[in-house]
């Protein structure tokens, strides 16, 4: 058990004083964010263009009177000029684009094919959209006028509605949250895989550092290999929890001073069952930031982390014995390229179906088969939590996970054991099944 | 001390060691010897438990070998080294504390050690600041740092210029001097017989040979003596050898203007009986028995076991 403290102590140290670690933790936070910034500056700059349209409008649906001209679009009308010599016009101009609305016809259906949008490049997704959008309801209200119903009569029977989401016990639910619950999933599934990635890359390197300089014939020589390799992985994945600390520290602390510069008060916004009508006024009363940070809050965060630190260490124990068989087997990191696929595979695997199934249907059969199976559960788990899971299917899933962890562990050190003192050969499958039998 | 029984390792269907038997008594240097691939780095490993026997058991000190044995082994394997990137201080308390040692009996041990090798000022180097010898050195202290009873090289003085390497022989022999128990695995055979007093040869995974080196020596010896003589008729001398003796010229050195020959004696024809002949011919200056090198045992063991097959 001593011998056992001292591996974690020392692969903990050289994990953490690496120099990407700090890096890692302190940066990538900052990094993140100034990514965030820049994407959202550039698409700033993007729109802050203006775009000219012309319009030719030989219709009597009067167009026009509903594309007014704001900060991005500047529409011209250009009717009296008629068709061709808008044309000619725009390009000498160097307008956007020219949408060319030709004269009524009866049959709106057939007319509502016809409109056109004449331009150098092909236009903007959006742009057409909303158009297309306008146009379409300027011909339902000039269809409905037509056979006599006013158009005030439509807007006095248009309704907006907002469907009020509340579980059996009272808790509110939004839009919002669903998003907020998608994001945190999503995100905490993605993270464990990443992590899972470059924390069992690190195991792996360490095992083939060892091997190569050699010093692994002295440390078996003190120590079993399966402590050496427990160590190993007990090492890193303390690492890895104490960045998921540190950013923790990060977010708690900017959530902290965010709420200070925006004068809410956080801990008294940690009441999950506000009334309909408060939260209402709520809404009224807190910008946006604020409902968000209300609906974090609403979640159930001390579950959410505990699980969280319980799937990571369960699939990076999974994950990180097989790295280190893999490292084992090889004398150098070239030669592990063959073994790579089979690990990378379940984990992209869960990844895309979290993002797929959990978004769409998080109790779906999908989502919930592969929340199940050990080495997907990790992630895909994951990313439901935040929808809340049936206790029996988490415990299952937990179950199975340290079940199949602690075999694939006793599997992953015989391999270990055997590899470390190999040189030379590279090795298959083959020799890999031949040395579970050693 | 040690005792090897009948000690087997598979892997597959490859053999590596054939019930070999061994005892290694206190206080002896042990030389291990075998050409390449004959099983001693499977013999060392086991008695280090990095691997176990398939059959056979080990006995340290009359107790069956077990993992609190570890701590009383020190081992320096051929294939040398050491964590390239951590400090070298800080890497020899590590391994120190790896064999059981507290870190305030290693720190003090280390300091003595680094004083006597007058390398105290490495403890803040990176391993690969320094050159292949001096990280040799490093691994010698580790190696013998928790004054272990059986202490096991591989190759000790590979990798080392003559000048460390006499400094690394003059400690093992003065560890032996403490009471300790060393195994010693070579190729080379002189700073076998420089050091070893009992010897086990292994060859294609077992034993052929084992015992003290000048038993051994005296099973394989010739019977061969390097004699010179001065004497005033060198033609009668020799037609006198030649009708007892199996004679040939010898290329013995010597100050003296003498007549040299080697000659073979037989149980018959003893060396007392040459010595006589040779006195009544002049004046006998040299007079010794050829010693089988070890280099010649080893070969003309394998040999014979190699014809065997």
């Amino acid at each position: 058990m001593e011998k056992l403290k001292l591996i974690i102590y020392r692969e903990f140290l050289i994990k953490v004083r690496n120099k990407s670690f700090i890096v890692l933790t302190f940066l990538s936070p900052i990094l993140v964010i100034g990514m965030g910034f820049l994407v959202f500056y550039l698409t700033q700059v993007n729109e802050s263009t203006v775009k000219h349209i012309a319009i030719v409008d030989n219709s009597t649906l009067e167009i026009g009177s509903l594309l007014q001209s704001n900060e991005s679009v500047t529409y011209i009308d250009l009717t009296v000029v008629g068709l061709d010599k808008s044309k000619v016009l725009v390009k000498e101009n160097n307008y956007d684009g020219l949408l060319y609305l030709p004269v009524i016809e009866d049959d709106l259906k057939e007319y509502s094919h016809k409109i056109m949008y004449f331009s150098a490049d092909t236009p903007n997704f959006m742009l057409i959209k909303s158009l297309e959008n306008k146009i379409a309801n300027r011909l339902k209200f000039f269809h409905l006028e037509k056979i006599g119903i006013q158009a005030q009569t439509i807007y006095d029977a248009t309704y907006n509605v907002a469907i009020h989401q509340e579980n059996f016990y009272g808790e509110e639910s939004s839009k919002l949250g669903a998003g907020l619950k998608i994001g945190l999933g999503t995100g905490a599934g993605y993270l464990v895989m990443m992590f899972i990635i470059i924390y069992g890359n690190s195991v792996m390197r360490s095992v083939i550092e060892e091997k190569t300089s050699r010093v692994i014939e002295v440390i078996v020589s003190s120590v079993k290999p399966f402590q050496l390799l427990l160590g190993k992985i007990i090492g890193n994945a303390s690492a890895g929890l104490l960045q998921f600390f540190i950013w923790g520290l990060l977010i708690v602390f900017c959530s902290i001073a965010a709420s200070m510069f925006l004068g809410v008060d956080l801990m008294a916004m940690n009441t999950p069952k506000l009334p309909v009508n408060q939260m209402a006024e709520n809404l009224e009363n807190y910008d946006d930031i604020v409902f968000v940070l209300k609906e974090i809050l609403q979640l159930p965060l001390v579950t959410m982390v505990l699980l969280f630190v319980f799937y990571f260490l369960g699939g990076f124990f999974l994950y990180s014995s097989i790295y280190a068989a893999i490292g084992a087997a090889v004398d150098s990191e070239t030669d592990t390229q063959q073994f790579m696929l089979p690990v990378i595979i379940p984990l992209m695997l869960a990844v895309y179906v979290g993002f797929a199934a959990v978004i769409s249907d998080p109790h779906g059969p999908v989502a919930t088969t592969f929340s199940i199976i050990p080495f997907t559960s990790p992630i895909v788990m994951l990313m439901r939590i935040p929808f809340g899971v049936a206790w029996y299917e988490l415990l299952g899933s937990m179950l199975l996970l340290v079940v199949t962890f602690l075999g694939i562990v006793l599997l992953a050190a015989k391999i270990y054991k055997v590899g470390i003192l190999m040189y030379g050969k590279k090795p298959s499958y083959k020799d890999l099944y031949k040395w579970l039998r050693y | 001390m040690l005792k090897i029984d009948q000690v087997s390792k598979h892997y597959g269907e490859y053999t590596a060691l054939d019930a070999v038997s061994l005892e290694v008594p206190k206080g002896s240097v042990f030389g291990l010897l075998g050409p390449n691939g004959a099983g001693k780095t499977s013999l060392i490993r086991i008695l280090n438990q990095i691997i176990l026997p398939d059959e056979g058991t080990v006995y340290l000190d009359g107790e069956q070998l077990q993992p609190k044995h570890i701590s009383q082994i020190g081992y320096l394997p051929e294939e040398r080294g050491l964590y390239k990137s951590m400090k070298v201080g800080e890497q020899a308390l590590y391994l120190a504390r790896l064999k059981g040692m507290t870190k305030k009996e290693a720190t003090t041990q280390l300091k003595y050690w680094f004083e006597k090798f007058e390398i105290s000022d490495w403890w803040h180097k990176k391993i690969q600041e320094l050159s292949k010898g001096m990280a040799q050195k490093v691994q010698f202290i580790v190696t013998v740092l928790h004054k272990p009873k059986l202490l096991i090289f591989d190759e000790p003085f590979s990798g080392f210029d003559p000048v460390n390497a006499e400094l690394i022989a003059k400690e093992i022999l003065l560890l032996k001097d403490e009471g300790a128990t060393i195994i010693f695995s070579t190729h080379r055979m002189e700073s076998v017989e420089k050091m070893c007093d009992h010897i086990a040869l292994i060859h294609q995974s077992k034993k052929i040979l084992d015992g003290k080196i000048s038993e051994i020596q005296k099973q394989y010896k010739t019977n061969i003596f390097d004699v010179g003589v001065v004497t005033n008729d060198e033609s009668k001398l020799t037609t006198e050898l030649k009708e007892v003796f199996e004679v040939k010229p010898s290329k013995l050195y010597s100050f003296h203007d003498a007549v040299k020959f080697q000659v073979k004696t037989s149980d018959k024809n003893t060396s007392e009986k040459l010595l006589q002949l040779l006195q009544k011919h002049g004046e006998v200056i040299h007079f010794s028995e050829q010693i089988p090198t070890m280099n010649s045992i080893f070969m003309q063991a394998v040999s014979n076991k190699t014809s065997l097959k």
